[in-house]
């Protein structure tokens, strides 16, 4: 299996499964969200079901590893091109014509998204299953809100500043994933001309989607109206 | 009919390869409009001539927009801002009065600059070599009509095969890749019943080779298609792709 | 000298025919010559200078057989040769159209084509190996198109009346040309042929009287380096660039033949050279190339220019557009002419008939050298999609070059040199008459007489290197297997390349006045003129004044910049343009010896009352070769007579 480290293929092949598991993960995510819109409680359920539990930590190690292995194979590609254009540069570049905008700034896209993952991991994470995880170890940690997701929405997005900042990071998110969606069934060879423009519409349709949801939850949680049972 | 319009050209000027490079600035006056981008360039250098000074270098031959020599990054765009063209299809009908045009050289790691604005393309030919082929000999093949092909696939084969090797693709992507080039010519074959025999060794070898010679990672932007002077579809990466994958995992 | 000996009787030449009946010469010449064992193969170098159709599938084949082969280009890879710019199809003898085709068919049309001036042996043979062309290049994947039950399909083509033609899109030279240089590059990723890119051969070298290297200039050092090997074959192409002006790519030259020539090869036929009806017309004096469209769109184009002289006039002035003279006031003039074959006569028939009509002052375009090629009738017929699948992209290029619409006003076309019938003179063999020089494809003179047809350029260019030099070249080598490499310090390397830098430093030295393109526009306006579509003893005799002008001028008044010993353009530009100007006095010279119209050769004092061509068949059947007697003399005349054995020369006539 080393061709998936020694040749370019391999490499973006590494990129496009990574990429594909992080949106499946994201679809799941962005649905169980939309729980708490709705309902408290039941949103509630969901966070004590992912708590400190095996599964949830095997899966959460599984995320944290698809993320590594994503970042650093970005990093890797990104110098890898960079040399490749050689040391000379252009002075005058355009646009070309269907040539989506985040397509060429994919890299810059990924580093907005996960400098917001480290951010959100400590809105979140860090006051849920980590205080759970410390509590499990043995750490003085007060363990009463760490399965009240809707306490920390509440509390995070009554802060305009964060609701603004999420929507932010949510932008970032969707031009991110309208070319990582179709790029990486281009990349793993399911793409002809017919497909092409299905899977750029696909791409566009989950990315929305998956935005919307989030997004949803913010504007919601922001101005007040969710949950709509408490 | 006969239009003219006065230009200045804002041409990149190297010595040698190794050689420091600048741009200079021409003026131009009176050129027709009806004129292509090389002749409007016949007519610069025939100008520096008869200043004495040395005239510019760049690669052309055919003019008719097939043998792939030409390679001129013209306002951005290789093969300048008309699309499905070569620059000797460009014609000055596409500029306007006044106007300053930015000519440079393809820049790409694998294509280092030998003069002014040619560059070394051999390493699209050292693809070639890899396996840019159908091991037959000459004699002892089976009569032309021995193997149906359907004609979806031969139409399809040729659109792929209607590259010209000019390297545009690979030029026109920000990360130096000639998955385009190589996507190409491994479909043209990869659709053809003759050239799927040894489809498998083909794909590993070119694919080899490109990444060897220092060409970048694909990120499917779709530059190297929008591009391309003869319309080679994107679609032939993700055949590429799908050949790629399939030989590695058989293996 | 053994090999002059050889074939010549008085100045009467000998071919080196094979015995036998016509069908069964090539066959019994295969069964009889003497080849060379795989052992012996390795040791054995053969360099080939050129890398399009004829000189990629040479070196291909022969690398595949064994032999060392070293490949030369100018461009920077060898897939830009100019063959790439063939666009209409290869025809073959294959009879899939049911429609009568045979080998002696496409032989006796081959024949009849090129006016009666070639040698039938030859084109026999070419129309025997042109079925396994075919093969060859489905084999090695290319794409030709094909009918819904995935068979090969065919189109026809001008001088034929059968549908022998494949193609590949309006791309066929480049499909071929590319499946020839990934059997090129197979054999250079397998070390039997070494590829040399940026190369010019600016030399021939000779030792004890035979053909053992070259002297190249290394175009991006601007070094001469020497190769030896034990056989030099030459596939340069032709010297349709000497007019300036033609569809040859801007670096096609004829260089290569002349060193040749220089050195003892006889140059055969200078003055046939093909004009091609189907050009998009000049249209500017900065033109640097005419742009040719595919002689194919002749199959469903109808070309026309006014019936009344002063809807010539409007349209010149711009007053009327084509699209304004009704159906009755055009003048199909081939179709009337040429009933039988109508659009699709040969290629010099319809030229010659464009240039006719503009004479009298029916042409169009503001210059009134133009002439009209319709598709509204094609369009009105088979639908618009068909058309455009048959023909969009050579539209597509017209659209780009002229910013006219074709599916909406008429194509406008004239004629321009296109190809060289004439080159260097090759025995059966393919030998020059230096003993170890061979010359195939275009820059020999062998097949096509005084007129090619369409679609044969790559027929021949594919049979000598894929099919005929591989053989024949043998039957010169076996007997050298014992004969060493050749160091390239012997004397005669030494005073070759001592004679190119002599020549380069003279060059350089005459920091004259004149760009080398001014001076070679000025060749080709006065090879146009004079010996262009319409020649008269007259006007060859002016030219030949006037070149010899010319290269007074340029050898006293050019300037040359920059540095010998590097990347020089202008530099490559003025040794070619040196010897085109050689190139256009052997043509005039020839033109004018031969007093009789054929094919592409027009003389105007020889025509029938209908302004058809008029063959001296008593007198001119023959082949006319030029040996070079040194600098500044009359070159001598050789003669290899054309005694037609096996078809009867008739009057061509493409009437009924």
């Amino acid at each position: 299996m080393t061709w998936l480290s020694n040749s370019s293929v391999g490499r973006k092949v590494v990129m496009s499964v990574t990429g594909a598991a992080l949106v499946l993960f994201l679809l799941f995510h962005a649905t169980m969200n939309v729980v708490a819109i709705f309902s408290g409680d039941a949103y509630n359920a969901i966070c004590k079901f992912l708590g400190a539990n095996w599964y949830a930590l095997v899966g959460t190690l599984g995320l944290g590893f698809l993320v590594v292995v994503h970042i650093i194979y970005a990093f890797i590609l990104s110098v890898q091109n960079y040399r490749a254009r050689g040391k000379e540069r252009y002075a005058v570049t355009d646009r070309q014509k269907d040539v989506e905008w985040a397509s060429k700034n994919m890299l810059v896209l990924g580093i907005i998204v996960v400098c917001f993952i480290f951010l959100h991991l400590y809105n979140f994470w860090a006051k849920m299953q980590l205080v759970e995880l410390q509590h499990m170890a043995g750490c003085a940690v007060n363990t009463s809100l760490a399965q009240n997701g809707v306490y920390h929405i509440q509390q995070l997005f009554s802060s305009p500043v964060y609701s603004i900042v999420y929507l932010v990071w949510l932008a970032a998110l969707w031009f991110h994933l309208t070319h990582g969606i179709w790029s990486a069934m281009h990349t793993l060879g399911w793409n002809n001309n017919i497909w092409m423009a299905r899977w750029k519409c696909i791409a566009k349709i989950v990315a929305t989607l998956i935005v919307l949801m989030f997004a949803a939850v913010v504007v919601c949680f922001a101005f007040g109206i969710a949950p709509i049972c408490a | 009919m006969d239009k003219t319009i006065n230009i200045k050209v804002k041409v990149w000027r190297q010595a040698g390869p190794k050689a420091k490079g600048a741009f200079e600035t021409y003026e131009l006056k009176n050129i027709s409009t009806d004129s292509s981008f090389l002749e409007m360039l016949d007519v610069l250098n025939e100008q520096l001539i008869s200043q004495h000074k040395e005239p510019v270098a760049f690669d052309h031959d055919c003019r008719e927009g097939i043998c792939g020599m030409c390679s001129l990054y013209i306002n951005g765009h290789p093969h300048g801002p008309d699309s499905g063209v070569t620059t000797c299809q460009l014609h000055m009908r596409k500029f306007h009065d006044g106007e300053t045009i930015t000519v440079e050289p393809w820049r790409s790691h694998a294509f280092p600059v030998i003069k002014d604005l040619m560059v070394d393309r051999r390493a699209y030919d050292k693809i070639m070599q890899a396996g840019g082929y159908i091991s037959v000999n000459t004699g002892g093949v089976p009569d032309a009509n021995a193997i149906p092909i359907p004609k979806k696939a031969a139409d399809e084969a040729m659109d792929a095969a209607s590259c010209i090797g000019c390297g545009a693709c690979a030029a026109a992507c920000k990360n130096g890749s000639a998955m385009l080039f190589v996507a190409a010519k491994v479909s043209q074959f990869a659709l053809l019943p003759q050239g799927k025999v040894e489809a498998a060794r083909r794909v590993k070898a070119m694919l080899g080779k490109m990444d060897e010679l220092g060409f970048g990672n694909c990120t499917n932007t779709g530059a190297c298609a929008a591009e391309c002077p003869k319309n080679v579809s994107l679609s032939n990466i993700a055949r590429l792709n799908r050949e790629f994958i399939c030989a590695k995992l058989k293996d | 000298m053994a090999r002059i000996d050889e074939l010549l009787k008085g100045d009467i030449i000998t071919a080196k025919i094979p015995e036998g009946p016509l069908a069964e010469k090539w066959t019994n010449y295969k069964a009889h010559q003497k080849l060379v064992n795989p052992a012996n193969k390795r040791r054995l170098d053969i360099i080939v200078v050129g890398t399009g159709l004829a000189g990629a599938s040479a070196a291909a084949s022969l690398g595949e057989l064994g032999f060392n082969v070293l490949n030369f280009c100018i461009q920077d890879s060898p897939r830009r040769a100019h063959s790439i710019a063939a666009q209409g199809g290869i025809n073959a003898a294959k009879n899939y159209q049911n429609d009568g085709d045979s080998v002696y068919r496409l032989f006796y049309d081959t024949i009849k084509g090129g006016d009666y001036r070639a040698r039938e042996a030859n084109v026999y043979r070419l129309a025997e190996v042109s079925n396994s062309i075919i093969d060859q290049c489905v084999a090695q994947g290319v794409p030709f198109a094909r009918e819904y039950g995935g068979l090969l399909d065919n189109r026809s083509f001008g001088g034929a009346q059968v549908s022998r033609t494949f193609y590949a899109k309006g791309q066929t030279g480049q499909q071929l040309l590319l499946g020839a240089y990934s059997a090129l590059s197979r054999q250079i990723n397998k070390g039997t042929v070494k590829m040399y890119t940026r190369y010019e051969m600016v030399d021939l070298v000779i030792i004890e009287g035979r053909a053992r290297g070259i002297i190249a200039r290394n175009l991006i050092t601007g070094v001469l380096e020497r190769f030896a090997a034990h056989a030099v074959v030459i596939g340069t192409g032709g010297y349709g660039n000497t007019f300036f002006l033609s569809t040859n790519a801007m670096a096609s030259n004829g260089s290569a033949a002349l060193q040749a020539y220089k050195k003892g090869a006889w140059f055969a036929n200078p003055c046939f050279a093909q004009i091609h009806p189907t050009c998009i017309p000049v249209h500017g004096s900065f033109q640097s190339k005419l742009t040719l469209m595919s002689e194919s769109l002749r199959n469903d184009g109808r070309i026309w220019v006014p019936k009344k002289k002063e809807d010539a006039e409007a349209i010149r002035a711009g007053k009327k557009k084509p699209t304004d003279i009704p159906d009755e006031d055009r003048d199909f003039y081939l179709e009337r002419r040429y009933p039988a074959f109508g659009n699709l006569v040969p290629r010099d028939v319809a030229s010659r008939a464009a240039k006719e009509r503009c004479d009298a002052g029916f042409g169009v375009n503001a210059t009134g050298l133009a002439v009209y090629l319709d598709f509204k009738y094609a369009i009105e017929r088979l639908g618009r999609d068909v058309v455009e699948a048959r023909y969009g992209n050579l539209f597509q290029m017209y659209e780009k070059i002229v910013d006219e619409n074709p599916y909406e006003t008429p194509m406008m076309i004239f004629p321009a040199i296109h190809y060289t019938m004439g080159g260097i003179w090759v025995d059966y063999e393919l030998q020059t008459s230096i003993q170890g020089l061979f010359c195939i494809g275009e820059a020999n003179f062998s097949d096509h007489g005084a007129n090619r047809l369409g679609a044969s350029a790559l027929m021949q260019g594919l049979a000598d290197g894929y099919f005929v030099l591989p053989y024949t070249i043998q039957n010169y080598l076996a007997d050298q297997i014992q004969v060493p490499r050749f160091s390239t310090d012997r004397p005669e390397f030494a005073e070759a390349e001592k004679a190119v830098n002599d020549k380069i430093e003279r060059l350089m030295k005459i920091q004259g006045t004149r760009s080398v393109d001014s001076i070679h526009r000025e060749l080709g306006l006065v090879m146009w003129e004079f010996v262009g579509m319409g020649r008269t003893a007259e006007g060859l005799k002016t030219a030949l004044e006037k070149i010899k002008e010319i290269r007074k001028t340029f050898w006293n008044e050019v300037y040359i910049p920059g540095r010998r010993n590097d990347l020089n353009v202008e530099l490559e530009k003025a040794l070619r343009l040196a010897d085109f100007i050689e190139i256009g006095e052997l043509m005039a010279r020839d033109a004018l010896l031969r007093e009789e119209s054929c094919g592409g050769h027009f003389r105007e004092e020889y025509q029938t009352p209908e302004g058809e061509a008029l063959r001296q068949d008593d007198k001119f059947s023959y082949v006319s070769c030029w040996q070079y007697e040194g600098e500044g003399k009359e070159p001598k005349l050789l003669k290899e007579p054309l005694d037609y054995e096996f078809v009867v020369r008739q009057t061509r006539n493409y009437k009924a």
